[in-house]
C-alpha cells in the first residue's frame, strides 16, 4: 500500500508539466476548457506534436514506439496533460486498433499500420454498430463474401464517429451465416476511399456533426486486410472493448474538469456573490469530488490488479459505469453554473469563445457516454453475471 | 376553480369531496389546444419555424390569439377570457407537448400579467387587447449578469428627470427578447443593489432610443437576448405600478411564471414517456423488444411515477397561485419548481438513454424535448435555488 511518488517520478512530473505548459497551443487549451469540438487538422497537428516528443502512444510497448513507462508514470502523465487542458487526442487508432494489431495482427500488418497510427498518417474509425445491431452487436449483418482473393462487403454501419474524417475503418463483418452468430464474425480493415463506400452525416443533439452512417455496396477488400482468423472477430472485438472501457473511466479528464468548475463557480455570481459561496453549490461540488475519489481509487485498484498480470474483466464494466456517472454529473454541474450563459445555441464568433459557450453542447453530448461503448444497462448485465454466475438471465 | 378565487376554489374542491375535475370549459380549452397543435404544429412544421429568420411564426401566434389562448387569464374587458392559472396551464401543457417556440410563457403569461395586475387603465388599454389577440409581444426583463435568481438583486437604475425617467443598465437571459414590441424592465429607483425596496417596473417600447437587443437562438429552439439600456428616456407614464414597490409584483409574476413553465414541462415529459413506451415496445435487440427487459420496464415506471408526482405538484401550485398570503404562494411555486425540475431532468435523461443512439440525434424529436426540459430546469432558478427558497419561507412561516 503505497501511492507516494518517488523522487524520479516527481522529476518526471515536473518535466511533463513544464512541457505541456510550454507546448499546448492556447487555442486548443481554450477549446478543451470550454468543450468546443476540435477540428480534424487541429487534432492531427496536436497528435504529431505529441508523437515528436515520444508521448502519443503512451500505453504501447517500447518495441512499437511506446515510451516504456510504468503505470505510475502513465498516471502522472495523464494527470498533467489533463491539468494543462491539453486535448486527449484520438482513441480509435492509438487505444483501440493498436493493441488489437499487436495481439492479433500479422507481422506485415503491424509493420505497416502501427507506425502510421503513431505518426497520425491514418485516421481510423470504428465500424461496429449497425441500425439493427447496437447492444446486440453479435446480430450484425454487414456481410463479407469471398470473391477470388478478395472480400465483397455489403451492408451499413451506424453511429460511426468521425467516419467523414477517417482514412480507414476497422470493421466487424459477417463471414459465415451458420452456427452461433458470434462465430461468424470477422475483423476487417477497410480503406475509406474504396469504391462503394458512402458516408452520410448524422447531426447529434449537441448540434455537432461527428456521427455518420456508412453504406457499403460491393466494396472490394483484399483478404490481407483480415485481422486474425475468419470467425475470430468476436473475440477480437471483446478484447478491444475491454481496452475501450478501461480508458473510458477518464479520471484525469474529470479531475481537470472539476478544477475548472471550481474556477467557474468562483467567477460566476448569484445575488452578487460568488456562486461558490452558495451552500448548495458547495455541497454539489463536494459530492462530485468524493465520487471522483471513489472512481480514482477504484481505477488504481484495477490497474494494480492488471499490472500484476490479471486481464481486465468485469472490472472494466464497473469502471465504465462509475466513470460515465462522474462525467455526466460534472457536465450537469457545468450547465448549472453557466445558467443562462449556456442558453445560446451554438453561438460562434466572439461569444463562441466564452467560457460557457459550449457547456450545453458538452452536457448534451455527455448523455451518450452511457450509451456508447456498451450501454450502462449492458454493463450492469455483465456485472450481474459476474455476481450471480449462470443465475443471471 | 381559479383566480382570483383560488382559496374558495381549494375550499370548494374539499367540499366536493376532492373534486379535481376540470370544468367543461377548461376541458374544451385543453382539447382544442391539443387538437390544433397536433394538426398544425407538427415536428416538421415546428422545425421550419425554428430555422426561419425570425424563429417565430406570427401566423401561428395570431391563431393562438384567435382561439383565446393568449388572453386566457386576461380580463374580458380587454379581449381576454377572464380565467386564471388553471386555465393557463390547460394551454401551457399542450404547448410543451408540441414543442411550441412562440413566447407563450414570456409574453402571454409574464408580460401580459404584469400589465393586467399592475397597469394603469391607460397601460392596460394600450397593451392588453394586442397581447390577447396576438398582435403584440411584451416580455419581462429582470435578470442581470450577477443576479442569479435573487429577484431583489437589481443594479439597473432609473432616475426621475425632466418629468419622466432615464433608464440605464443591462439585462440578460430575457426570454423572447428579439420578438418583443416592449419590455417590462425592473430597475432601481432607490436603494442599494440588493435591497428589497426601491425596485420599480417600467414599460419600455422596443424601439425607444437607447434600447439595444442582442438576440440569440436558445438551445430549446426559442429566442432570447441580452438587453442594453443606455440612458433610455421614458415618460412619467412608463412606470408600472407603485414606485419603489416593484419587487412584490416581480415575485408574484415569477411565481405564476413558474407554474406555467411547470405545465409546459409536464407536457414535454408526458410526450417523452409516450414516445419512449412506444419505442421500447418496437425496438428489438437480442430478438426481443427491449421493453421486455425488466430493467427497462422499471425505468419506464420510474418515469411514469415522476410524471404523476409532477402533475400533483403542478396542481398544488396552480391552486395556490393566487393565494393572498405571498409566502404560501411562493412556497407552493418553489415546491413545484424544485420537485418537478428534478423529475424533468430524470425523465429527459432516461428518454434519451432508453432510445440509445437514435435518442442522441437531431433528427428525432426526443433530443428536442430533452433540451427543452434541460432549459426548464434552469429557468427561474434551478432546483437547489428553490429548495433553499422553500426552506427559508418555511422557517419564516
Ligand atoms: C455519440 C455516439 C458515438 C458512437 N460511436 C460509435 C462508433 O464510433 N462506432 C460504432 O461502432 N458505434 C458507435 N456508437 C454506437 C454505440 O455503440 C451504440 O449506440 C450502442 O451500442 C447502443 O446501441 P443502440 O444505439 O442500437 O441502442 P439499443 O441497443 O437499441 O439500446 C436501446 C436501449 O435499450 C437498452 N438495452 C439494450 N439491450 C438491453 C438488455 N439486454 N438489457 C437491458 N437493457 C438493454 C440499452 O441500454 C438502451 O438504453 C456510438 C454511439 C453514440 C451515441
Amino acid at each position: 500500500m503505497d501511492i507516494d511518488f518517488d523522487a524520479e517520478d516527481l522529476a518526471f512530473q515536473r518535466e511533463v508539466r513544464a512541457w505541456f505548459e510550454a507546448n499546448t497551443p492556447p487555442e486548443l487549451r481554450r477549446k478543451t476548457i470550454t468543450g468546443e469540438m476540435l477540428q480534424k487538422d487541429e487534432i492531427v497537428r496536436w497528435q504529431r506534436r505529441l508523437d515528436a516528443q515520444g508521448w502519443l502512444v503512451t500505453g504501447w510497448p517500447q518495441e512499437h514506439g511506446g515510451p516504456g513507462w510504468t503505470p505510475t508514470r502513465r498516471y502522472i502523465f495523464d494527470l498533467e496533460r489533463a491539468a494543462a487542458s491539453a486535448p486527449i487526442g484520438l482513441s480509435m487508432g492509438v487505444i483501440m486498433l493498436g493493441p488489437v494489431l499487436m495481439a492479433f495482427g500479422t507481422p506485415e500488418q503491424r509493420a505497416h499500420y502501427l507506425p502510421r497510427i503513431r505518426r497520425c498518417e491514418d485516421w481510423w474509425c470504428q465500424g461496429y454498430s449497425e441500425p439493427g445491431a447496437g447492444s446486440d452487436l453479435a446480430s450484425l449483418k454487414t456481410a463479407a463474401v469471398t470473391d477470388g482473393g478478395d472480400y465483397l462487403v455489403n451492408g451499413s454501419k451506424m453511429w460511426t464517429t468521425y467516419a467523414h474524417w477517417a482514412t480507414h475503418m476497422f470493421c466487424l463483418v459477417r463471414t459465415a451465416a451458420t452456427g452461433k452468430k458470434q462465430e461468424g464474425i470477422s475483423f476487417l480493415l477497410i480503406e475509406m476511399d474504396r469504391a462503394g463506400i458512402e458516408v452520410r452525416p448524422i447531426v447529434s443533439i449537441d448540434g455537432e456533426h461527428s456521427l455518420n452512417q456508412v453504406f457499403l455496396t460491393d466494396v472490394r477488400v483484399p483478404k490481407k486486410n483480415l485481422v486474425g482468423r475468419e470467425g475470430q472477430g468476436w473475440d477480437i472485438a471483446k478484447y478491444l472493448l475491454t481496452h475501450e472501457r478501461t480508458s473510458i473511466a477518464g479520471v484525469a479528464e474529470c479531475k481537470a474538469l472539476l478544477a475548472n468548475l471550481h474556477a467557474a463557480a468562483a467567477e460566476r455570481r448569484s445575488g452578487g456573490r460568488p456562486l461558490v459561496e452558495d451552500a448548495a453549490m458547495r455541497l454539489k461540488l463536494a459530492r462530485a469530488e468524493i465520487e471522483l475519489m471513489a472512481l480514482e481509487y477504484t481505477n488504481f485498484r484495477v490497474l494494480a490488479a492488471t499490472a500484476a498480470g490479471k486481464a481486465p474483466g468485469p472490472e472494466s464494466s464497473l469502471l465504465k459505469t462509475m466513470g460515465t456517472a462522474v462525467q455526466q454529473t460534472l457536465s450537469e454541474l457545468d450547465i448549472d453554473i453557466a445558467a443562462e450563459k449556456a442558453w445560446p445555441w451554438r453561438e460562434r464568433g466572439e461569444f463562441g469563445r466564452g467560457r460557457y459557450a459550449h457547456a450545453m453542447e458538452r452536457y448534451c453530448y455527455s448523455r451518450a457516454a452511457t450509451i456508447y461503448g456498451g450501454s450502462d444497462e449492458v454493463q450492469k448485465n455483465v456485472l450481474a453475471k459476474m455476481l450471480l454466475g449462470g443465475g443471471a438471465r | 376553480m381559479c383566480s382570483p378565487r383560488c382559496c374558495s376554489a381549494a375550499a370548494r374542491a374539499k367540499a366536493n369531496a376532492m373534486n379535481f375535475d376540470l370544468s367543461e370549459e377548461q376541458k374544451m380549452l385543453r382539447d382544442a389546444a391539443q387538437k390544433f397543435l397536433r394538426a398544425e404544429y407538427g415536428f416538421d412544421a415546428r422545425n421550419r419555424i425554428v430555422a426561419s429568420e425570425t424563429g417565430m411564426s406570427r401566423e401561428h401566434w395570431r391563431r393562438f390569439g384567435e382561439f383565446g389562448w393568449l388572453g386566457v387569464a386576461l380580463p374580458e374587458a380587454h379581449g381576454g377570457f377572464g380565467g386564471g392559472m388553471v386555465e393557463t396551464i390547460q394551454v401551457a401543457e399542450p404547448m410543451g407537448a408540441a414543442l411550441v417556440v412562440e413566447p407563450y410563457l414570456a409574453s402571454a403569461v409574464l408580460g401580459a400579467q404584469a400589465v393586467a395586475r399592475a397597469g394603469s387603465p391607460a397601460q392596460q388599454a394600450a397593451w392588453l387587447p394586442g397581447l390577447a389577440s396576438g398582435k403584440l409581444v411584451l416580455v419581462l426583463a429582470h435578470t442581470e449578469d450577477d443576479s442569479g435568481h435573487q429577484l431583489a438583486h437589481v443594479a439597473a437604475r432609473a432616475a426621475a428627470e425632466r418629468g419622466g425617467w432615464v433608464l440605464s443598465g443591462r439585462k440578460s437571459g430575457v426570454l423572447g427578447a428579439p420578438w418583443a414590441d416592449g419590455f417590462v424592465v425592473a430597475a432601481r429607483t432607490a436603494g442599494a443593489v440588493h435591497e428589497r425596496r426601491g425596485i420599480s417596473l417600467f414599460m419600455v417600447g422596443a424601439k425607444t432610443p437607447g434600447v439595444q437587443v442582442a438576440g440569440y437562438r436558445v438551445y430549446d429552439g426559442s429566442r432570447a437576448g441580452d438587453l442594453l439600456l443606455d440612458a433610455v428616456v421614458l415618460g412619467r407614464d412608463a412606470l408600472l405600478g407603485v414606485e419603489g414597490e416593484g419587487l412584490g409584483l416581480l415575485e408574484q409574476l415569477i411565481d405564476i411564471g413558474i407554474v406555467a413553465a411547470c405545465a409546459d414541462a409536464l407536457g414535454a415529459m408526458g410526450a417523452l414517456l409516450r414516445k419512449t413506451v412506444e419505442y421500447t415496445g418496437t425496438r428489438k435487440q437480442f430478438d426481443v423488444p427491449i421493453a421486455s427487459f425488466q430493467v427497462i420496464q422499471h425505468r419506464l415506471v420510474d418515469m411514469f411515477a415522476a410524471i404523476e408526482a409532477s402533475r400533483s405538484l403542478l396542481l398544488m401550485a396552480a391552486l395556490h397561485a393566487e393565494h393572498p398570503d405571498a409566502a404560501a404562494r411562493s412556497r407552493a411555486a418553489s415546491a413545484a419548481k424544485a420537485g418537478i425540475g428534478e423529475r424533468a431532468r430524470f425523465v429527459a435523461q432516461q428518454a434519451v438513454q432508453l432510445h440509445g443512439g437514435v435518442g442522441m440525434t437531431e433528427e428525432l424529436d426526443i433530443g428536442h424535448y430533452f433540451r427543452r426540459l434541460t432549459l426548464f430546469c434552469h429557468l427561474f432558478g434551478g432546483s437547489d435555488h428553490h429548495l433553499q427558497r422553500f426552506a427559508a419561507l418555511r422557517a419564516a412561516a
